[in-house]
């Protein structure tokens, strides 16, 4: 199982546990979880409005890629924290992470 | 006052093929869009990225496909309105509609499409005190008309393409213009970024890296900004005009306000005919929801069809709707 925590735009915080070896990014599980996430450009990193903040753990998260920072670059209110939900796959790089949804709801 | 047989709310890859399916039928349309230019999420959003599920496209670029669409309906002949939000539609004592947008054109129909995607892309606002204020005196999110600026003390704030490029173009107008961005190195275009380094130190911009602003001051209009830098120092600098530029986000916008049932930010549609449940207003495309909706273009396509089907009766009243198919009767310019 990988766990991971999301706070919404309210400071709600939802454990969730989902199965290894799901195909998805953290987009993806964040839409199914039922979160109001816009994620415009479907999950092309093109838009931002999956705009998430690490607030504790993500260590062992895969570096932001080029791409990604350019888009994260445009938005106002980015922190060194910050990522695209559609650019991390649900594996155990998320295992003990907490999320704050930030994109515009 | 323009007038045409259906106004369609977004001038997207649906909105646009909409014009071809109406135009079989002999229905006029006039389209309406926020963006300065056509395409919607496809030219705004992604031009470059290439779309696998159009059928008889095995991979088609989304700019390509928008100019296809264009070529496909020209034959119908569709006006535009660019660069204008919808603000409100009202129905006459006919059962006509008028559409009016924020700057006041009017369009009456007989019909109205809701085709808008997921609304009316709209710029991304920083949180800054003062900002909202100072709205229309002295902070703009678009450039629209660069010559307002001419001799005036201007700044830009972002780090994207578009800071980068007005940056540059202003820098010439402008008595002073000032680039604010949070980064030490930007990630625009290269070349735009270094012309950008090079106006900084050729002293024809003032360029501040590692800052943000913070708050807005001013009689009625704006006069000054104070900036802070990586450590909290703060500085106010002189600014007749501050323009926030930091990309677009869609919002629903006035479309809530129409009467339509909304849910989940999405229009609730018969599936019969995707009419919304104000009689002579259509929703289709990525806008509309009903079990099972997917949001796709080709989903968008099939709307449109149907929903031209079932327009036909507001447009010509008096007439029978016979099918025919192009390949039998092919595409009658009007």
């Amino acid at each position: 199982m990988i766990r991971v925590t999301i706070e919404d735009r309210n400071g709600e915080r939802q454990a969730l546990e989902i199965p290894e070896g799901i195909s998805l990014s953290l987009m993806e599980l964040l839409k199914a979880s039922e979160y109001h996430v816009l994620a415009t450009c479907g999950g092309m990193a093109l838009c931002a409005t999956c705009h998430v903040e690490v607030l504790e753990g993500g260590q062992a998260l895969p570096p932001v890629s080029d791409a990604e920072l350019d888009i994260l670059d445009t938005l106002p209110d980015a922190s060194s924290k910050s990522r695209l939900a559609c650019q991390l796959r649900v594996d155990e790089s998320l295992n003990n992470t907490i999320f704050k949804i930030r994109g515009e709801e | 006052m323009i007038h045409t047989d259906i106004c369609i709310i977004g001038a997207g890859p649906v909105g646009l093929f909409s014009v071809f399916e109406a135009g079989l039928l002999k229905m006029r349309c006039h389209l309406i869009d926020v963006l300065p230019q056509v395409g919607g999420q496809l030219s705004e959003i992604y031009p470059q990225k290439p779309i696998y599920d159009i059928p008889g496209y095995p991979s088609i670029k989304a700019q390509e496909l928008v100019d296809n669409l264009m070529a496909q309906i020209a034959p119908f002949k569709p006006t535009f309105t660019l660069g204008e939000r919808v603000e409100a539609i009202n129905k006459q004592e006919d059962g006509s509609l008028i559409v009016r947008t924020a700057d006041e054109t009017a369009v009456h129909c007989q019909v109205v499409v809701i085709a808008g995607g997921l609304g009316c892309f709209e710029p991304r606002k920083p949180e800054i005190v003062g900002l909202e204020d100072f709205e229309g005196r002295g902070v703009a999110y678009w450039v629209k008309h660069p010559e307002q600026y001419r001799g005036k003390e201007i700044v830009i704030a972002g780090g994207g393409d578009s800071a980068l490029d007005w940056t540059i173009y202003l820098a010439d107008i402008a008595q002073k213009t000032t680039l604010i961005h949070r980064g030490e190195t930007f990630r625009g275009a290269p070349d735009s970024a270094e012309k950008v380094f090079d106006l900084a130190t050729q002293g024809k911009i003032n360029l501040v890296l590692q800052s943000n602003v913070v708050s807005l001051h001013g009689n009625g209009h704006l006069q000054s900004l104070v900036v802070a830098g990586q450590h909290k120092n703060t500085s106010s600098i002189k600014a007749d005009y501050f323009i926030p530029l930091f990309g677009l986000s869609p919002k629903l916008g006035p479309i809530t306000d129409w009467g339509l049932n909304i849910h989940k930010s999405a229009i609730e549609v018969n599936t019969l005919d995707y009419s919304t449940g104000v009689e002579r207003i259509y929703a289709i495309g990525d806008i509309n929801t009903y079990p099972g909706k997917l949001k796709l273009i080709l989903t968008g396509f099939h709307e449109a069809a149907m929903m031209c089907q079932s327009a036909f009766k507001y447009v010509y009243p008096d007439q029978h709707l016979s099918f025919k198919y192009t390949t039998v009767n092919g595409v009658n310019a009007f």
